[in-house]
């Protein structure tokens, strides 16, 4: 297989934002249906509507771990207007590229953020 | 440390083996001259032809020369089906890529075929066969050991049962895995035809032969020249042919000593995950299993990050078959067995070597336990 990014190393060797938020504001659960693959994102919005907090929960492969951690990452700090911008592309460029095998890898993450921001709405709507 | 327990990918060279091939490199000339140059380098193969018949326990004429264990595969089975008019062809659920693909290809080229199932071991069901077996059956091709779980099929068993059944069928079993670390002999065995490779074996890649009892036909796949009876043309490998040879000729003590040193060590391992990891489930029956092959699924992680985390610790596993790492696909031999599709993404091969010691397990015990952990607090399902 083509080689992982060091980029990419350095997410999986130390993931960042492992685990769960306690009444997160939003939640994206997503499979993958060519892998089987799981993820789990949970954000946390203040009423500014900046993203405060991310955490991540995955099943799956390097390049799943990688690019959850990265996406976590991303959108910290960033509003939810911005957030939603991000896409898996931004995400494997993050990580200096996936290979090519794995970039529907980094479409789990960017299906989670779009599920999280979602439910995000939801909650703030009703 | 560094600890490679990925052997049934390949295997590192025996420095025997590197010796013999630097000679016989040295030795340049084409099997198939008369003079001089040419008759040192027939000395070479024949030599390496007759030590693989020794530890076979064949004779030299039913050894043809290949290049590895996928064309061995190809040859028989391809090879043997163009000298009859048969179209119902018999494998099983659990083949190694180069059976499985060929079959599929037979199979879209028309041939009529019956895929025998595996029972949760991953062992034949010999009864599926037995219904399975028709006058008109081609051929039958089993193989002798999984590369997977290291599952041993009833060969032996088998035979007879297609022989009455099906008496024209041609039997061939790929041994690739088995050779070297399964005590067996073709004759025991009573199969036509049977695949070996030498980088399994401590011999070199892209080596390998096809044993096709006598008497038995074979047509060569490729057209050319006369060599290997016509049933192989191109000029020999000389060098890979003489490390065939050596590696094979060292497997036979192999078969004494290294198989009892390597259960043992099969045995402390499966004991020392069991007692140290929770919720895992040992893929095959230990007792009918080669004896360097474990295969483990650790619940709700996943295979790939279970390997590159070992690798961060110099430890080298891997999930099933190496030809489908790269590939998204869950293994179709444990989905025959019918594991878990969840637990098979978690499923892990350890396949130990002649060089495997006991402070490497003792290493992989320790290092194991806290790579699970760390992923099953990653993951989502985990309650
Ligand atoms: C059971 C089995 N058959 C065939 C092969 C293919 O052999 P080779 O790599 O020599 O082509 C392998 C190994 O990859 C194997 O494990
Ligand atoms: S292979 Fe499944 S997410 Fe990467």
């Amino acid at each position: 297989m083509e080689e992982y990014s060091s980029k990419v190393m350095e997410h999986f060797r130390d993931p960042r934002n492992v685990g769960t938020i306690e009444n997160p504001d939003g939640v994206g659960h997503v499979g993958n249906p060519v892998c089987g693959d799981i993820m789990e994102l949970y954000i946390k919005v203040n009423e500014k509507e900046i993203i405060e907090d991310a955490r991540f929960k995955t099943f799956g492969c390097g390049a799943a771990i990688a690019t959850s951690s990265m996406v976590t990452e991303i959108i910290k700090g960033k509003s939810v207007k911005e957030a939603e911008k991000v896409s898996n592309q931004t995400v494997a460029e993050a990580l200096g590229g996936l290979p090519k095998v794995k970039m529907h890898c980094s479409v789990l993450a960017e299906e989670a953020l779009r599920k999280a921001i979602e439910d995000y709405r939801k909650r703030k709507n009703t | 440390m560094k600890v490679y327990l990925d052997n049934n990918a390949t295997t590192p060279v025996a420095p025997e083996v590197m010796d013999e091939m630097a000679g016989a490199m040295k030795i340049f000339g084409n099997p198939s001259s008369l003079h001089q140059f040419g008759v040192r380098a027939r000395h070479i193969v024949e030599e390496a032809r007759s030590r693989l018949a020794a530890a076979l326990g064949c004779s030299e004429e039913e050894i043809i020369f290949t290049s590895g264990g996928t064309e061995s595969d190809n040859l028989a089975i391809r090879g043997a089906l163009k000298n009859t008019e048969k179209r119902h062809i018999i494998t099983s659920a659990v083949e190694h890529h180069a059976v499985h693909n060929t079959f599929n290809e037979l199979g879209k080229q028309g041939y009529e075929l019956s895929r025998i199932g595996v029972d949760s071991n991953g062992v034949l069901v010999a009864g599926e066969l037995e219904r399975a077996l028709r006058e008109d059956t081609a051929l039958v091709s089993v193989m002798l050991a999984n590369n997977e779980t290291g599952a041993v099929q009833p060969v032996r068993e088998i035979v007879p049962l297609i022989r009455e059944t099906s008496p024209g069928a041609v039997i061939h079993t790929d041994a690739v895995q088995a050779f070297g670390k399964l005590d067996f002999n073709v004759k025991d065995l009573g199969v036509d035809l049977l695949s070996v490779s030498a980088h399994k074996i401590n011999g070199p890649k892209g080596a390998g032969a096809l044993y096709i009892r006598k008497g038995v036909k074979v047509k060569h796949l490729v057209s050319g020249g006369h060599h290997e009876r016509n049933i192989r043309p191109g000029t020999e490998n000389v060098a890979g042919i003489a490390g065939l040879g050596k590696a094979a000729e060292l497997a036979v003590p192999l078969k004494a000593g290294v198989i009892e040193k390597m259960k043992s060590l099969k045995q402390r391992l499966i004991e020392g995950v069991r007692e140290k990891v929770d919720n895992i489930r040992v893929n095959g029956d230990p007792e009918n299993t080669l004896c360097n092959t474990v295969n483990i699924s650790f619940n709700n992680v996943e295979g790939e990050s279970v390997i590159m985390m070992l690798d961060m610790e110099g430890i080298a596993v891997s999930t099933g078959s190496a030809c489908t790492s790269g590939s998204l696909e869950p293994s179709h031999v444990l989905k025959a067995m019918g594991v878990d599709p969840v637990a098979a993404q978690g499923s892990i091969r350890f396949s130990m070597g002649k060089y495997t010691t006991e402070e490497e397990i003792e290493y992989l015990l320790e290092q194991l336990p806290p790579v699970i952990l760390r992923l099953r607090k990653m993951s989502p399902l985990e309650g």
